[in-house]
């Protein structure tokens, strides 16, 4: 068991925090660019008790999204998103009390190289990234500029990852560990996973740090469900379904808190 | 059309196509950027090729397959009537010939077989022209596996005929409806189902691309063209040797199969890719479908798309091995444009009575503009890789001519 809370970045203390009164953790997504309006959608979820917020940069061919966030990506290139014109649009927001996420393919970080993205994104208020296609051991040039420029990058585990690959990932991951839930792409499904709660142990025997599992939670229930075993969850494609139908940050606020009801049925003991 | 980079004179020793460094790296290039879902499927192909292909088992029944079944080893043709008119010495490495027409199956037999090797049931393929997609298909028929070939909505109404073939095959053939509709959605779609599949398939990457250890086994796969060329070349010719070595680069299989058997030799080694899909010789760095290499991009780093009148070579990158050789100055690429890919299929057609599919007339065009552009002195030996018939592509060529 790693206890990294001395080392611990500032999307990772606040995470703690959170989690150590027992509160179940929410990390809903939208994809930047979305709508001419798209941050008004960030104020949503934070009102509605989001703990931390994913923003994707939208990436030409993402490989690991299915359908719902592939459209989400092309309606967002199509208005003319691009990581600078959002990250502008992030720079130019008031404070949302959460931390704010990135996530995007590694294609976009080497663009401008590492060291360049890493801090645009703390210029403009992000303070972790996700990129999906960046395994642990590619990840080191990542790492290095993220440390200098005081972003934590967050890694990914799945369900094929073997327990000492666990491990390095849970030592080398930043922010909390990406847990996800199943051996499939992004996108909403009728059930939680049965591969989600064997990998949400394995990541508990080896690291303290929070774990938030995602890939395909999209209703009350399986939020519910999913925290009986990890610290909360990410929740994207059932966000962007919506969006992508029409709904806006009202109708976000109003969906995801029936998402943090349910995560605070669950809650644990304060620690 | 300009050709872009040099060779470095002379050329230098590295660059001999062993095993890549660690990591998977060619120089600076390659790796294994695949989503954590798939690099523990990733790690078993490698351990599993490398087991077999150091294995006499292995090789021998690959080598019986290629010879029973694709018809290997292919003839290198002396293109009389052209070289003279030419003024060249041209020799054509007949991949044309084999079972399915192309190079393809060389690469599919070797996959085929490992996936056999680690029991997986179904392969799983991404096709642009439709040749892998064939090859697959007919290597899954032979050895009693299932087959799933990803094919971009555009390419199946141009390339409708091997749609055909496939599904005679017993293929199931999913068309893909994203972004461009061509080959590198279609890779896309196929790692993304990969994904949800590791358990029971294998997913047989049609080209050098992908995450290691696919650059690698499949140029290994490949190398059977250029190590049999040199046999050819070496009772064919005093030097043994042919100063110029042409293959078309789409992701760049069939040329690295083929510089791998002359890498060591002093021949130039020369890549010929659509001028509207020309990863190397204007692609900028990036990471695509699980490797660091060289891809067409716009100015925020969003994957642009090919336009290429040969589907095979309708893709915005280059394989990992060829970035690194370009850096070296080991190999040159160049660039043809879809006119001049019709014009060279013609001009074969009526001096050696070879329709040759597209994707190889791009070669051709190269090697027909360099010999009248004096960058092939006269009298040169060029050796060319034919790397597939033309069939798939008449209907194609009738509406232009
Ligand atoms: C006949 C033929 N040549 C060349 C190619 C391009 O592939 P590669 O560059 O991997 O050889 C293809 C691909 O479909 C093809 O069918």
């Amino acid at each position: 068991m790693t206890n990294s809370t001395v080392a611990a970045g500032a999307v990772e203390r606040h995470l703690r925090a959170r989690r150590d009164t027992g509160r179940g953790l929410l990390l809903p997504y939208v994809t930047g660019g979305i709508t001419p309006g798209w941050t008004d959608y960030l104020r949503a979820f934070a009102d509605a008790g989001a703990d931390a917020i994913e923003v994707g940069l939208p990436f030409s061919d993402p490989t690991l999204d299915g359908v719902t966030i592939q459209e989400a990506s092309d309606r967002a290139l199509a208005r003319g998103a691009s990581v600078r014109r959002i990250l502008a649009d992030l720079a130019g927001l008031p404070d949302l009390g959460v931390p704010l996420v990135a996530s995007t393919y590694y294609n976009l970080v080497l663009h401008d190289g590492p060291g360049a993205f890493c801090a645009a994104l703390r210029r403009a208020g992000v303070g972790g990234l996700i990129v999906p296609d960046l395994p642990v051991h590619e990840a080191g040039e990542l790492s290095d500029a993220a440390t200098a420029a005081g972003v934590e990058p967050a890694l990914l585990a799945s369900p094929a990852t073997p327990q000492p690959r666990l491990a390095e990932i849970s030592r080398r991951s930043r922010g909390f560990v990406y847990a996800v839930s199943l051996m499939g792409t992004t996108g909403e499904r009728a059930v939680l996973a049965a591969s989600a709660a064997e990998l949400t142990e394995r990541i508990r025997r080896v690291t303290d740090r929070p774990v938030l599992l995602g890939f395909g939670i999209s209703t009350p229930d399986q939020a519910r469900e999913a925290r009986r075993h990890a610290d909360g969850v990410v929740v994207g494609a059932a966000v962007m379904r919506r969006v992508l139908d029409g709904a806006g940050p009202d109708d976000l606020r109003a969906f995801l808190t029936t998402l943090r009801e349910a995560l605070d049925q669950e809650c644990d003991p304060p620690r | 059309m300009r050709n872009l980079l040099p060779w470095r004179e002379p050329v230098p020793p590295d660059g001999t196509m062993g095993e890549p460094g660690t990591r998977g790296r060619f120089g600076e290039y390659g790796g294994r950027y695949a989503p954590e879902s798939l690099v523990e499927a990733c790690r078993e192909v490698d351990q599993t090729f490398r087991e077999a292909w150091a294995d006499p088992g292995f090789r021998g029944d690959l080598a019986r397959l290629l010879a029973l079944h694709a018809g290997r080893p292919t003839p290198l043709t002396p293109a009389r009537r052209l070289s003279e008119e030419l003024g060249v010495q041209l020799y054509l490495k007949r991949e044309d010939l084999t079972h399915t027409g192309s190079h393809k199956i060389n690469n599919v037999l070797g996959q085929a077989l490992l996936a056999t090797r680690m029991g997986r049931r179904r392969l799983i393929a991404e096709t642009g022209a439709g040749q892998h997609g064939v090859a697959t298909a007919t290597a899954a028929a032979l050895l009693g596996l299932e087959a799933t070939v990803f094919m971009g909505e555009r390419d199946i109404e141009r390339q409708a005929l091997n749609v055909f073939r496939m599904r005679m095959l017993g293929a199931e053939v999913i068309p893909v409806i994203t972004g461009s509709r061509t080959l590198k959605d279609a890779t896309s779609e196929a790692m993304r189902h990969w994904v949800g599949a590791t358990g029971d398939s294998h997913y047989c990457v049609g080209s050098v691309i992908g995450p290691d250890p696919y650059p690698w086994m499949v140029r290994e796969f490949q190398r059977v063209i250029g190590d049999e060329a040199r046999g050819q070349f070496a009772a064919e010719l005093r030097t043994g040797v042919p100063d110029h070595v042409v293959a078309c680069v789409g992701g760049g299989s069939n040329a690295a199969g083929t510089f791998a058997g002359f890498a060591d030799t002093p021949a130039r080694l020369v890549g010929v890719e659509a001028e509207g899909g020309a990863g190397a010789a204007r692609g900028r760095l990036g990471v695509l479908h699980g490797c660091r290499s060289l891809f067409l991009q716009d100015d925020d780093g969003q994957i642009t798309q090919a336009h290429s009148i040969a589907a095979g070579l309708d893709y915005p990158g280059v394989g990992p091995e060829h970035a690194h050789l370009r850096d070296l100055g080991r190999a040159r690429y160049v660039t043809v444009t879809d006119d001049e890919a019709v014009g060279a299929a013609v001009r074969l057609a009526r001096t050696e009575g070879i329709v040759p599919a597209l994707e190889s007339a791009h070669a051709l065009a190269w090697v027909i503009r360099a010999a009248g552009g004096g960058e092939l002195p006269s009298g040169s030996t060029v050796l060319m890789t034919l790397s597939g018939r033309g069939d798939k592509d008449v209907s194609t060529l009738k509406e232009l001519l």
